[in-house]
C-alpha cells in the first residue's frame, strides 16, 4: 500500500518538477532519490510498517510474494534510472514527463501485483499501458517511433477489449469480480466462464508477448527509443507476469484442467518462435526483442507449473532477467551501431564493460555460477514436478542450448573480432561501477539464490 | 581440507592472474600456482591419507538439498593428480610459447584446471553439474581467443554441442532428484534412487549423450578432431589430456551406479558404438596427413576402448579404465609436445612435407620414439597395464554374449594404431631430410623437462603399475557392486 500511493504521488512530483526545475541533472536526482525512497517504503511494509491504510473492500492485497515482487521491480527500476536516466534526456525535451510515465506505470505494477478482484487487474493493466504507448512515440520527429507507437496503440487497445469482454463474460457467469469468487466450484463449469477466462488469457498473453500474440513486440521494441526499450522489455513484463500467475493462480486454480494444455502450447511456440527467430536477427537491439519473448515462454512454465516452487522461480527469474538485460540494454544505448558488427572488438577498446556483457549475456543463456541458471533451474524443476509432461521441460532446455547460439554471437564480437572503426564511447565511472556491481550480483545470485527466496518467508 | 584445497588454489591464483600486467610475472605465476596444485595433490594421495583430509561437506542450497560436498576416492585421487600433473608439465613445454594478452590466457587456463577438478571432486550432482559447465566456459574462451583461423566457429561448435549434452544432463539430474527418498543432490541419494526399469531406460541417454559428447563417442565426435586442431596447443593437451576424461569418469561415477539396470539393458548398444567409433577413427587416422588431427584421432580410438571396457562391468576392465585413464593423459601430452615443437619449428604438420628428423633431432627423436611406442601400449610402457586389463575384462565379461566379438574388432583397432603411429614415426624423424628439416634444431630445456617427466612416468609406471591399481581397486570394486543388476533379477 505504501509504494501504491508514494508511486502515484511521485508520478505527480516528477510532472510538475519540470516546470519548476530548469535543471535537468535536479529533475534526474528527485527521480533517483524518490525510487529509492519507493524501494525503502516497500521493504519496510515488508517488515509490517505501513504507513496509510486505505479500506480496499478486499480488492487489493498486498502479500509477501507481490511485496518481494514490487521489490524486485523498484530495485531494477532503481538501477534502469542510476545506469541509463541519462540517456533519456537525448530522447526528447520532456525531460520530467518521461520520468513521471515511469512511475505511474510502476504504480500500475504496485496494482497488478496485488489484485483481488479482477476490476484491479484492468486498471492496473491500462495504468501500464497507456503510458507506454506515450514512451514508444515519445521520439516525436522518428518515423520509426511513430509508427511503433500506433501500432503498439491500435493491438494493444484491441487486446484490452478483449479482456473487458473476457471479464465481462466471468462477472456474467460467477457474479463476481473477486478472484475468489470466481475460483469457487459450485455446479456445472459454465461455458460462459471458460470462454471469459481463454479471453483474459489471450489478452494477458498479449501483454507479456507470448506467442502467437508476439507480432507487436519486435517492432515496437525496435521502434522505441533503446532507453524506453530497456524499460519496456524488462520492468514493465515481469509486473505483467505476476499478474498472470495471481490471475491463474487465485482466479482459476479449480479450473485447472481445462487450461493447463493451451498455457503449455503456448509456452512451446513461445519458445520456439523467440529462440529460432533471434538467431537470424543482424541487430542486436532486435535480437533483445525477440531474446525478450523466448524469455516469456521460460516464465510462462510458472503459470503452467503453478507451485509454490514456480512462484520462487518466478521471483528469481524476474530479478535476473531484469538485472541482465537492464545491464546488456545500458551498454547498448552507449553504442552508436546496434548491428553485431558494432560490437566487434569491444573488448580491446572497454574490458571492462565487455566483461560485465559478457557475465549477463551468459546469464541470460542460462549458464551456471549466473543468476540466470538458478532462475531456469527452478522453472525446470517446478515444471517437471508439478505435471506429468516431461516433452515441455526437455523442449525449453533444448531451446536454452538454442538461446546460447545468439547470445554468444555478441560475445564473439566482442572478443574474437577486430574493430575496424575506433570506439567513441564515453561512459562516466558511475556508470561503470554500478555495472560492476550489477554483475557482482548476478554471480551472487547464481551462488547464493536463497538471498532472495529468503525475503519471501521471513 | 586438500579437495577444497584443490579447487580454491587454481580458482584464486585464475582470477589474481587477471590483474597480473607483466606477461613474464603471469607465466611464473601460473607455474608457482600449478605446482602449489600438484603439491597438494601429492600430499592427498601420500602423507594426508586420513579420511577426514579428503572430504569436506558443508551447507550450500539446504532448500534444494545441495550440499557442497567434495571428497577424494580412489578414481578422483588418481584423477586429481592427472591434472595437476599435467598443468605444471602443459606450462613448462610451453614456455617458450608467446600468446597475445597473456595474463587472460593463463587466467582461463587456471580456472579450468579449478573446474576440472571440481568435476572430480563433487559428491553432489548439482554441484558436479555447476562444475562441469565451469570448466567449459574458460576452455570456450581459450580456443576461440587464442586459435587458428577457424577458430570461433570451430569452438562455438564444441561449445553448442557440449552445452546441449549438459542440459540434457540437468533433466536427467534433475529427474533422478525428484525420485530420491530425501529430496537432495547428494550422490548417496542418487544411489539409492530405487529407479524402475523404465525410468531408467528413458534416462540412460539423457545422460549418456552429455558424456559421449565429452569423450567422445562415436557418432558424437564430430567437433573433437576440429576443436583439436584449431585450439592453442596448451589448451589442446588439457583439452586431450585430462577434459575427456571427465565424460569417462562421470560414467563411471554418476551413470553406471545410479541406473544400473539401463547400463546392463543398453551395454551393447554402447558398447558397438564405441568399437564402431574406435575403428572407424583409426582408419581415418592411418589416412591423415596433419599431425594435430592424427593425434585427435587417435585420442577418439582409445577413449572407444575404455568406454567400451567400462560396460563389461568387470572388475579387471573397471580397474584398467581407471588407471588408462592416467596413463593416456600423460601420453597424449607427450605427443601434443612433440607436435607443438615440430610446429613451431617448421611452421607446417603435414607429415609429408616432413622427414629426417632424427639425424638433426637426436634428443627429439628418442623421446617421441618412447611416447609413441607407449600410445600403441608396447609392454614396459604405462599403457601396456592399462589395456591388457581392459582387454582382459570385454573378454572375460558376462554382461554381455558378444564378448568375443568385441575383443577380437577392438584388437583390431590396436594393430591399426601400430600402423599410424609408427608410420608416423618413420615418415617424420626416418628417411631423407628436405629443404625444410635440413636446419632443424634440437629441443630446448624446458622441453627436455616436460618430456623428461613425462618418459619417467611412462617407464616408471609401465615397470610398476601396481602403485596406480592399489590406488583403484577400492573405487572399481565398490562401483561395480553397485552396478550389480543380478540381485535385481533375482528378486524378479
Amino acid at each position: 500500500m505504501n509504494a501504491l500511493l508514494l508511486s502515484a504521488l511521485m508520478g505527480v512530483v516528477m510532472m510538475f518538477s519540470g516546470i519548476v526545475l530548469k535543471s535537468k541533472a535536479a529533475i534526474r536526482n528527485i527521480a533517483i532519490a524518490g525510487m529509492l525512497a519507493l524501494l525503502l517504503v516497500n521493504i519496510l511494509e515488508m517488515n509490517g510498517t505501513v504507513f496509510l491504510v486505505i479500506d480496499s473492500k478486499g480488492m487489493i492485497g498486498f502479500d509477501r510474494f507481490a511485496l518481494l515482487f514490487n521489490s524486485i521491480i523498484f530495485f531494477s527500476t532503481f538501477l534502469y534510472l542510476t545506469l541509463s536516466a541519462r540517456d533519456m534526456e537525448k530522447v526528447g525535451v520532456n525531460y520530467a514527463e518521461y520520468l513521471a510515465l515511469i512511475f505511474f506505470i510502476l504504480c500500475g505494477i504496485a496494482l497488478v501485483s496485488s489484485f483481488r478482484s479482477l476490476i484491479i487487474l484492468f486498471l492496473g493493466i491500462e495504468i501500464i499501458s497507456i503510458p507506454l504507448y506515450i514512451l514508444t512515440g515519445s521520439d516525436k520527429l522518428n518515423l520509426k517511433s511513430n509508427e511503433a507507437s500506433l501500432k503498439y496503440f491500435l493491438l494493444g487497445s484491441f487486446s484490452t477489449g478483449l479482456m473487458l469482454m473476457g471479464i465481462a463474460l466471468i462477472y456474467g457467469a460467477k457474479g463476481t469480480f473477486y478472484t475468489s469468487g470466481i475460483n469457487m466450484v459450485n455446479g456445472a463449469i459454465s461455458p460462459l466462464l471458460i470462454a471469459g477466462m481463454l479471453l483474459l488469457m489471450f489478452s494477458m498473453a498479449f501483454k507479456v508477448s507470448v506467442a502467437p500474440f508476439h507480432f507487436w513486440t519486435p517492432d515496437v521494441y525496435d521502434g522505441a527509443p533503446t532507453v524506453f526499450t530497456s524499460f519496456m522489455a524488462t520492468i514493465v513484463k515481469a509486473g505483467v507476469f505476476i499478474a498472470f500467475i495471481r490471475l491463474f493462480d487465485e482466479g482459476f486454480a479449480s479450473q485447472q484442467p481445462k487450461w493447463k494444455l493451451i498455457i503449455a502450447i503456448l509456452t512451446a511456440a513461445t519458445l520456439l518462435i523467440g529462440n529460432i527467430t533471434a538467431v537470424f536477427q543482424q541487430s542486436v537491439k532486435r535480437m533483445l526483442a525477440y531474446s525478450s519473448i523466448a524469455q516469456a515462454g521460460f516464465m510462462l512454465l510458472s503459470v503452467y507449473a503453478m507451485s509454490p516452487d514456480s512462484k520462487e522461480g518466478l521471483i528469481l527469474y524476474a530479478a535476473a532477467y531484469c538485472m541482465a538485460t537492464i545491464g546488456i540494454f545500458a551498454v547498448l544505448i552507449k553504442m552508436s551501431d546496434y548491428t553485431f558488427d558494432g560490437f566487434n572488438g569491444f573488448a580491446k577498446q572497454q574490458p571492462l564493460l565487455a566483461a560485465v556483457t559478457t557475465i549477463f549475456l551468459l546469464s541470460l543463456a542460462g549458464i551456471p555460477l549466473t543468476a540466470g541458471f538458478m532462475a531456469k533451474f527452478y522453472m525446470i524443476k517446478a515444471a517437471m514436478y508439478n505435471s506429468g509432461l516431461l516433452w515441455l521441460p526437455i523442449l525449453a532446455l533444448v531451446m536454452a542450448a538454442v538461446s546460447v547460439s545468439y547470445y554468444f554471437r555478441v560475445i564473439q564480437a566482442m572478443y574474437f573480432r577486430e574493430s575496424s572503426t575506433p570506439s567513441t564511447l564515453t561512459v562516466t565511472p558511475a556508470f561503470r561501477y554500478t555495472l560492476v556491481a550489477l554483475a557482482a550480483l548476478v554471480v551472487l545470485l547464481g551462488i547464493f539464490p536463497n538471498l532472495l527466496l529468503a525475503w519471501l518467508y521471513f | 581440507m586438500i579437495p577444497v584445497l584443490l579447487i580454491t588454489i587454481p580458482l584464486l591464483a585464475g582470477l589474481a592472474t587477471f590483474f597480473i600486467r607483466d606477461e613474464k610475472a603471469a607465466r611464473s605465476w601460473a607455474l608457482l600456482a600449478s605446482l602449489l596444485t600438484l603439491g597438494c595433490a601429492v600430499a592427498g594421495i601420500t602423507f594426508l591419507k586420513g579420511a577426514a583430509n579428503l572430504e569436506a561437506h558443508a551447507q550450500w542450497l539446504p532448500a534444494l538439498g545441495a550440499q557442497f560436498s567434495v571428497k577424494l576416492d580412489g578414481m578422483g585421487q588418481l584423477l586429481c593428480l592427472l591434472t595437476a600433473v599435467s598443468y605444471p608439465v602443459i606450462f613448462l613445454g610451453t614456455w617458450k610459447a608467446t600468446y597475445a594478452n597473456a595474463k587472460n590466457f593463463f587466467a582461463l587456463m587456471l580456472l579450468a584446471q579449478a573446474g576440472l577438478m571440481g568435476v572430480f571432486l563433487s559428491m553432489d550432482a548439482l554441484l558436479f553439474y555447476f562444475f562441469w559447465e565451469l570448466a567449459l566456459i574458460p576452455m570456450y574462451f581459450l580456443c576461440s581467443t587464442w586459435g587458428g583461423d577457424k577458430r570461433i566457429r570451430v569452438s562455438f561448435k564444441f561449445f553448442i554441442y557440449t552445452f546441449l549434452g549438459s542440459v540434457l544432463m540437468l533433466i536427467g539430474i534433475l529427474y533422478v532428484y525428484g525420485m530420491t527418498k530425501d529430496q537432495s543432490f547428494s550422490i548417496n541419494s542418487f544411489y539409492n534412487a530405487g529407479l524402475s526399469n523404465a525410468q531408467q531406460n528413458k534416462l540412460f541417454w539423457l545422460f549418456f549423450i552429455a558424456f559421449a559428447i565429452k569423450m567422445p563417442i562415436f557418432p558424437f565426435h564430430t567437433w573433437q578432431p576440429d576443436t583439436y586442431e584449431q585450439a592453442p596447443t596448451a589448451t589442446t593437451m588439457v583439452l586431450s589430456g585430462v577434459m575427456v576424461k571427465m565424460g569417462v569418469f562421470a560414467v563411471i561415477r554418476w551413470l553406471l551406479p545410479v541406473l544400473p539396470l539401463a547400463s546392463y539393458a543398453w551395454g551393447d548398444v554402447v558398447t558397438t558404438l564405441a568399437i564402431t567409433g574406435m575403428i572407424y577413427a583409426s582408419l581415418i587416422a592411418i589416412r591423415q596427413d596433419d599431425l594435430k588431427r592424427l593425434v585427435a584421432y587417435s585420442s577418439i580410438a582409445h577413449i572407444g576402448l575404455m568406454c567400451a571396457a567400462i560396460f563389461s562391468e568387470t572388475e579387471s576392465g573397471m580397474q584398467g579404465v581407471m588407471i588408462q585413464m592416467f596413463n593416456h593423459g600423460i601420453n597424449i601430452i607427450g605427443l601434443w609436445l612433440v607436435v607443438e615443437m615440430i610446429e613451431r619449428q617448421f611452421g607446417t604438420r603435414k607429415i609429408s612435407e616432413l622427414g629426417g628428423l632424427a639425424q638433426k633431432a637426436p634428443a627429439m627423436a628418442i623421446l617421441l620414439v618412447i611416447v609413441a611406442l607407449a600410445n600403441i601400449a608396447l609392454p614396459l610402457t604405462n599403457a601396456f597395464p592399462g589395456e591388457f586389463l581392459m582387454f582382459n575384462g570385454i573378454f572375460s565379461s558376462t554382461v554381455t554374449q558378444y564378448y568375443l566379438w568385441f575383443t577380437v574388432l577392438g584388437g583390431l583397432s590396436i594393430i591399426f594404431g601400430a600402423v599410424y603411429t609408427l608410420n608416423m614415426i618413420r615418415k617424420v624423424f626416418y628417411g631423407e631430410s628436405n629443404a625444410l628439416t635440413a636446419g632443424a634444431q634440437d629441443i630446448r630445456w624446458n622441453e627436455q623437462l616436460a618430456l623428461g617427466v613425462i618418459v619417467i612416468l611412462i617407464l616408471w609406471l609401465g615397470v610398476c603399475p601396481q602403485t596406480l591399481l592399489n590406488t583403484v581397486q577400492e573405487t572399481a570394486h565398490s562401483i561395480l557392486n553397485k552396478a550389480d543388476v543380478l540381485p535385481y533379477i533375482r528378486k524378479h
